[in-house]
């Protein structure tokens, strides 16, 4: 028998080694196969409910129905839908053959399992009046409701109420795995930083072209500037403004500038002495600088806005308001004049011996809200009114309106959560005096009872007509002042082509991409 | 040795003990209502509200007293049981390992870098003194004043954005940690050069070490059998107390990499008041620092067993 030389095994093992080695490294994701996407936020846990928006926008997760980019309802995993004459049975056809990631076919049963599950955790649904949620043969869910509620439709599109195969929950409903119904599934999951999907075969929709896309936590803005400097990432999300000029150079990237529906606004608590009349609200209105703001500070010209939401949400939007039309109310001076307030020797406001003096939290989740933070502090001190600003968590709002302590707070407020601006609308006036995240003892019982009745309007003319009304008694009194609307900055690799943007950040659109062949 | 091993066995107990009381003690004297905190990390800013931290003050029985909380952590402790994260309900010791072992491969890796790079730059200086000593000096005075932050940025700029040889930030292949590991190493030789450079010089100019050269021992064999040693210990002992204060004071170098360690972990956790997370990593910390300080005494003993007899 003849044996091998000791040196010919080595090299037989070596280049065994190396082709297992390149096997496993063709197999897996590399750049040439996967679409590389960056962004600030983190995620942590895999149940919808907390961090679904990341699976959302990873396109694994997939909901009834689906928004499109003017905000309206569109079909996803529910083929039609009918809502009955009473406004209070809504009964949903899903599609036929769609496939989880974990191959068993969706069917009615799956989709009540995943939405009782939703409703039992926090979120849009729990607050939806929802009598029950059954079955109606195998391809029909029927979803009956204690009174007309128009915003279902939007609620059941929010990425907390995902579908997820029945195998996907463990023994306490909590999310073991993340078997969705997206063009993608998930390949790796590495909180808090990474996360690799890879292209679902069985996808009932536009199958994806790319294998595979991953997601990576770029937590600082020049950290995600040098990789799309680089061409470590494809896609770079929010970008510093400020490194605009620097990518723009670039012939290897297209950048894209897309409005929001995210305002930056500042929350009053309306039932503090100083600022319970609304002449007070307007003149610190008025004082802040919008223009400026959205010029220096943000650095984007033409964000600055008078109003909390935007123009494309236009049944909200009112489009005689401009700058001039609150100075028509008087100057921050003369209005603070009215209630009494003279300016002292330091030049500072005082009324009966008490200075005008405020305390506004924000937090530094944003990095801008800081720096616009201390912009308002010199805008106000300009007319007298001297202000501590305080950076805290975000929770602290929450905190702050229930315990009464808060005075002002400066907030990122996306009032595209729900698709339907009303949910946001609800959850921030609507209740006893404003929300967590809305007014603050700040009552109005004509506005209280629009909304009410907008719950239950189906009628678009009507809707637009109290929803407009709406929005002028916002405007009118300034609860909240707003500052300026978000503009969302992106970078996108020249190697990829079919990149569009989604203003309520449901998807990324992966499977709608292509890469340009050289 | 035996006697050493036992006083750092019953340090460990102490440790152990003594972090996760002071963790726990601090972490509940924070001001704020760590429901919302705790809901605000896990729903998100754009979710949190008082419904939100009602649930979580629910689920984590947040009202009860604080001595029940303690007794439980203590019970589930003498168990060998970290428990779960408040934030993502995933068991802390899974992602305790998850970032502590990044942390220690970026740590180790930055180390070794630091000493290839401090021991010869900072014995070259001690043997050829000026105008050479002045330079590297001067140069480890440039960087050290330097934050962390802006060398990592220098060297991705060169490295990642001019030549293209490593990725930006991320983690999973052994490219993604050659420039956080450099940074690292660069900010860390800045400061033990000196040291070594200190030893070095204190060794050469001992008058045991000038005796050695009078009795007829060339110049290597002189550093080989005289200078080796006595250089070693001050420096083994200063790389040993870099390492553990490395580990937890990387965030910078972490959050501009994109890397998951456990100085970045751990902050996160502090502002979402998780506290299992902050106690099972505040804990790990602590034995790793028993562990590593009992290493380098070891090290050091071997080194220079006059240790012993003092």
């Amino acid at each position: 028998m003849k044996v091998m030389p000791f040196y010919k095994k080595i090299l037989m093992c070596a280049s065994i080694v190396v082709g297992l080695l390149a096997l496993t490294a063709c197999s897996g994701p590399t750049s040439s196969n996967t679409v590389s996407v960056s962004g600030a936020f983190e995620f942590t846990s895999l149940d919808p409910s907390k961090n679904g928006y990341v699976f959302s926008r990873m396109q694994v997760l997939e909901t009834l129905l689906d928004v499109n980019e003017k905000g309206l309802l569109v079909p996803a995993l529910a083929k039609e839908w009918r809502v009955s004459d009473d406004a209070r049975t809504w009964t949903f056809d899903l599609r036929d053959d769609v496939y989880f990631h974990d191959g068993s076919l969706m069917n009615a049963e799956a989709v009540v399992n995943s939405l009782l599950i939703a409703q039992s955790k926090h979120g849009a649904l729990k607050k939806a009046p929802i009598d029950s949620i059954t079955t109606a043969g195998d391809h029909s869910v029927v979803i009956s409701l204690s009174r007309p509620y128009t915003l279902l439709g939007a609620v059941l599109a929010n990425y907390a109420n995902s579908i997820l195969s029945p195998s996907a929950y463990g023994k306490d409903k909590e999310v073991v795995a993340l078997s969705g119904t997206g063009p993608y599934k998930v390949f790796q999951f590495a909180p808090p930083h990474k996360l690799v999907v890879e292209k679902f075969d069985d996808y009932w929709g536009k199958k994806a072209s790319i294998p595979y896309a991953s997601y990576l936590t770029g937590h600082r803005a020049e950290s995600r500037v040098l990789q799309a400097k680089s061409g470590q990432a494809d896609i770079v999300f929010g970008l510093d403004p400020a490194s605009l000029p620097s990518l723009q150079r670039l012939d290897t990237l297209t950048l894209h500038s897309n409005p929001i529906p995210r305002t930056i606004v500042l929350k009053l608590n309306s039932g503090h002495r100083f600022l319970d009349d609304v002449r007070a609200r307007k003149a610190l209105s008025l004082a802040v600088d919008r223009q400026g703001i959205a010029k220096s500070v943000l650095r984007i010209p033409g964000s600055e806005t008078e109003q909390i939401l935007p123009a494309s949400m236009s049944n909200w939007y009112l489009q005689n308001v401009t700058p001039e039309t609150e100075a028509a109310a008087g100057t921050p001076e003369s209005l603070l004049a009215s209630l009494g307030w003279k300016k002292n020797a330091q030049g500072m406001l005082e009324r009966n011996g008490e200075p005008f003096e405020l305390t506004l939290i924000t937090y530094a989740d944003r990095p801008e809200l800081t720096t616009v933070a201390t912009a308002i502090q010199a805008q106000w001190e300009a007319i007298g009114v001297s202000t501590k600003v305080e950076v805290t968590n975000s929770s602290a709002i929450a905190m702050g309106h229930q315990d009464g302590s808060l005075e002002v707070a400066l907030m990122a407020r996306n009032y595209g959560f729900i698709a339907d601006p009303l949910g946001v609308m609800l959850s921030d006036f609507g209740s006893n005096g404003g929300g967590d995240w809305g007014a603050m003892n700040w009552n109005n019982s004509e506005f209280s009872a629009d909304l009410m009745t907008l719950e239950h309007t189906s009628d678009p003319v009507k809707y637009k007509e109290i929803a407009q009304r709406s929005a002028q008694i916002i405007y009118d009194e300034r609860p909240m002042i707003p500052v300026s609307a978000y503009v969302q900055q992106t970078s996108v690799n020249t190697r990829i082509k079919g990149f569009r943007f989604d203003p309520f950040e449901r998807s990324f659109y992966l499977n709608e991409m292509e890469f340009v062949k050289p | 040795m035996k006697a050493m091993l036992l006083r750092r066995v019953l340090q460990l107990i102490t440790v152990v003990w003594g972090v996760g009381t002071l963790t726990f003690i601090l972490m509940r004297s924070l001001p704020g209502d760590m429901a919302y905190r705790i809901a605000a990390s896990r729903y998100g800013q754009d979710n949190v509200n008082s419904e939100a931290a009602a649930l979580v003050r629910a689920e984590l029985q947040l009202d009860q007293s604080p001595w029940v909380a303690y007794w439980h952590w203590l019970t589930d402790l003498l168990q060998f049981k970290l428990g779960d994260s408040l934030v993502s309900g995933l068991p802390v010791m899974d992602s305790v390992q998850h970032m502590l072992g990044h942390s220690l491969l970026l740590a180790l890796s930055g180390l070794l870098l630091s000493v290839l790079i401090a021991v010869p730059l900072g014995l070259l200086s001690a043997w050829r003194g000026n105008p050479l000593d002045s330079v590297f000096m001067g140069l480890s005075s440039v960087i050290r004043a330097m934050p962390v932050f802006v060398v990592g940025v220098l060297l991705l700029l060169l490295f990642a954005l001019n030549w293209r040889l490593f990725p930006v930030a991320g983690f999973g292949t052994p490219a993604h940690l050659v420039l956080p590991a450099f940074t690292l190493a660069i900010s860390l030789a800045a400061v033990s050069n000196r040291v070594v450079r200190d030893s070095a010089k204190q060794t050469f100019q001992a008058a045991f070490y000038r005796f050695s050269r009078v009795k007829g021992l060339s110049e290597w064999q002189t550093f080989r059998q005289h200078g080796v040693r006595n250089i070693a210990v001050p420096v083994v002992a200063f790389f040993g107390i870099q390492l553990v204060s490395m580990i937890e004071g990387i965030v910078m170098i972490e959050s501009l990499f994109s890397w998951p360690g456990i100085g970045h972990g751990l902050a996160h956790a502090i502002f979402a008041r998780d506290i299992p997370v902050i106690q099972g990593s505040a804990l790990v910390m602590g034995i790793l620092f028993v562990l590593l300080n009992t290493l380098v005494d070891m090290i050091c003993l071997w080194i220079d067993p006059r240790g012993v007899k003092a």
